[in-house]
């Protein structure tokens, strides 16, 4: 059967899985600044207030840690709680919350209680936003155990990963880059719930490996149709889930091209690029043809300018520049 | 300065897997102290050093490859010498890790690589195309697997059919058997034995084994090594003693000096020998300077054994059962314990009529058992 296919955009999507998990489930709400009357600063959540009233849409005051602990509480009580955090940087202010409660509580009860919490914020530079807002810390919150961490790049996880976060009986944070929410896309009309524990191959190729996710997973993908263009083949490869990682996805390609190249809109030093690399290292070192390389973003605060934002950025054509050099030597 | 080289513990070694060092750097050592141990498809042996002076230098670690007779292990410097150089350093190559496996695994000298990858180095696609091109030249070689001690069994099955094709196929053979009455020799060994505990009895093989040794000084031209199409005499009478292990296949490590041990010395290393033998203590030389061997198949009933001689040596005795046999002498009929013994002879080496003579030697040698 000929599948149907919906043009629609990357916030579309998340407004879609939105609108589904509030249908499916009477304990599920969403909460955070602006996103009922203004439809969320990102206009994710557009509508919704109109659609499941005051009760479930629920605007909050500029308090991150306040209504985040709220959340947990309401995971703790029953309910299936979406907090919304504007940009991965003020989410900071609620990082007591999230690391000190919602991840630990599990373990602190003897088990007793889980946080069926879900956690979305947008990351990422990209959109001019500058030093207080573009930041990408979802490679930090990946090293802390008891919650999992996810980032969708495809308009299908935007739609899907968000039910099986809801699912989830611990704590999940779901990042979403914010310079994805206008791409445009097709959809399939009976698209649904998505793993969250696997990444994906999304080209395959015998050269090289290519590792991202989010908003570098596109650049990946079009650097990988230049390539191909000359000859490299590349296998591209969206993490989806960054902790915890689906290691066997990686290795295996490595065992395939023999050549890693990650690349992460995260700082180098300590970034999730260093995590994954470390861990081809010790698990596929008699693998490896050239030395794991990472492209990751420059190591400053993201600039305002566009062309320094763009130079501090990974870009397509570093991707390629990089991926030549390890191909040819 | 000596070098210190992965010996060769037997015509049918080719390679030897380093289990351990016994020194380190800067340890001085004497000829014959044990250094090193070494694995081969005949088990782990202690391997001595063949001159005195100081490790300079340590060459391989120990591991799982098996590296060729002949490699280089170790430096020696000899005593006196001024200094001992500090090991150099070799520039580490650049090399990828999966080149690297992919190399040893088809036994590539990386040596003779040119890398052509990042900085030079070496990576698949030029191991890749090394195999290529060996593969297309002689595509029936196929690629050797690296030995691990897991090829135990099947690598002592290897060696002894290595060993015993060569003898076959190069040695002419002849053979010789002949009857002793053994009843002297078994009276006076029953009269010592009553005279000792349990634990210091002698078993009857000892008395042919001693009389072999005897037997070897009137007859030193079997007790030798066929090196290069000449016979080389060994001036001391070591004797390579068969010994079967108990999961298949057999060693044949030397008894040393069997003419010059009296009866209990004799016992004492035999068994000894079998102990380690079966243990895997064995040392190198007790592998190689065997100038004859003797087997014994007489536990299970055996009364002939025909055998293989074991190459460099020219001769193989070979011992049956004793066993009672009707026996005819001086016109009357009487039954005596009898042993059945024979040789098989390299004919390069010699020829019948000294072998003859050997076997007439041993046979009046066990008749004079308080001569042993």
């Amino acid at each position: 059967m000929e599948q149907q296919l919906r043009k629609m955009n990357y916030r579309d999507a998340l407004n879609e899985g939105l609108r589904e998990a509030l249908q499916k489930d009477e304990r599920v709400f969403l909460m955070g600044e602006d996103v009922g009357r203004y439809g969320g600063c990102f206009a994710v959540s557009k509508g919704l207030l109109d659609e499941f009233g005051p009760e479930r849409i629920r605007d909050t005051p500029l308090s991150e840690s306040a209504f985040t602990g709220a959340g947990i509480g309401a995971a703790l009580g029953g309910m299936r709680p979406i907090v919304e955090i504007m940009t991965v940087n003020f989410s900071l202010l609620a990082l007591d919350q999230i690391m000190n409660n919602a991840a630990t509580y599990l373990h602190m009860s003897g088990g007793l209680f889980n946080v069926p919490l879900v956690i979305r914020m947008a990351t990422g530079g990209g959109k001019q936003l500058a030093a207080q807002h573009s930041h990408s810390l979802e490679g930090w919150y990946a090293h802390i155990p008891g919650i999992k961490v996810l980032c969708p790049a495809t308009l299908e996880d935007a739609r899907g990963m968000l039910w099986s976060a809801l699912l989830d009986p611990d704590p999940v944070l779901i990042f979403e880059p914010a310079v994805l929410y206008p791409m445009e896309g097709e959809l399939s009309a009976d698209a649904g719930p998505v793993a969250i524990d696997q990444a994906k191959l999304l080209r395959e190729g015998k050269d090289l490996t290519l590792i991202s996710y989010g908003s570098c997973l596109h650049k990946c993908l079009e650097a990988a149709s230049i390539l191909a263009e000359e000859g490299i083949e590349t296998d591209v490869i969206d993490l989806r889930t960054l902790r915890p990682l689906d290691d066997e996805s990686f290795l295996a390609s490595v065992a395939k091209t023999h050549r890693a190249l990650i690349v992460d809109e995260g700082w180098r030093s300590g970034s999730l690029a260093a995590e994954v690399s470390a861990r081809i290292m010790e698990q596929a070192f008699y693998q490896l043809d050239a030395p794991v390389e990472r492209i990751c973003t420059a190591e400053v605060p993201m600039p305002y300018a566009k062309h320094m934002e763009e130079a501090a950025l990974p870009q397509v054509s570093s991707i390629v520049a990089t991926a030549r050099r390890m191909i040819d030597g | 300065m000596a070098d210190f080289t992965m010996p060769s513990l037997g015509a049918d070694m080719a390679e030897g897997i380093l289990v351990g060092w016994r020194v380190e750097v800067g340890d001085r050592v004497k000829h014959g102290d044990i250094i090193a141990e070494v694995e081969t498809a005949k088990g782990i042996f202690e391997v001595e050093a063949f001159s005195d002076g100081v490790v300079a230098q340590i060459l391989f670690q120990a591991g799982p490859e098996a590296i060729p007779v002949g490699t280089v292990l170790a430096t020696i410097v000899e005593d006196g010498a001024d200094s001992i150089s500090p090991p150099v350093a070799a520039e580490r190559m650049r090399i990828s890790p999966a080149a690297r496996r992919l190399a040893v695994e088809n036994r590539i000298d990386l040596d003779q690589v040119k890398g052509t990858g990042s900085g030079g180095a070496i990576c698949l696609a030029d191991i890749e195309g090394l195999i290529g091109a060996t593969t297309a030249k002689v595509p029936a070689q196929k690629p050797v697997e690296t030995k691990t001690s897991s090829d135990f069994k099947s690598g002592m099955r290897q060696a002894i059919a290595a060993a015993m094709s060569l003898s076959n196929r190069e040695i002419p053979h002849y053979y010789l058997a002949t009857d002793i009455d053994m009843s002297r020799s078994l009276r006076w060994l029953e009269e010592e034995n009553r005279q000792r505990s349990i634990r210091d009895r002698l078993l009857p093989v000892i008395l042919p084994l001693k009389a072999v040794a005897l037997a070897l000084k009137k007859i030193p031209e079997l007790n030798a090594h066929w090196v290069d199409d000449q016979l080389q005499l060994k001036n001391e009478i070591h004797i390579g003693f068969a010994i079967a292990l108990r999961g298949g296949g057999l060693i044949t490590p030397a008894l040393h000096n069997v003419d010059l041990l009296s009866l209990d010395e004799l016992m004492a290393a035999m068994s000894d020998l079998i102990k380690r033998t079966r243990s895997g203590k064995l040392r190198g030389s007790e592998m190689t300077d065997a100038g004859i061997t003797v087997t014994g198949l007489g536990d299970l009933g055996v009364r002939t054994v025909f055998g293989v001689i074991y190459p460099p040596q020219v001769a193989l005795v070979g011992l049956g059962k004793i066993d009672e046999q009707p026996w005819a002498e001086q016109g009357g009929l009487s039954v005596r314990p009898v042993l059945t013994a024979t040789l098989a002879g390299d004919h390069r080496a010699g020829d019948g009529h000294q072998g003859a003579q050997f076997l007439d030697t041993l046979k009046r040698i066990l008749q004079e058992p308080e001569a042993l």
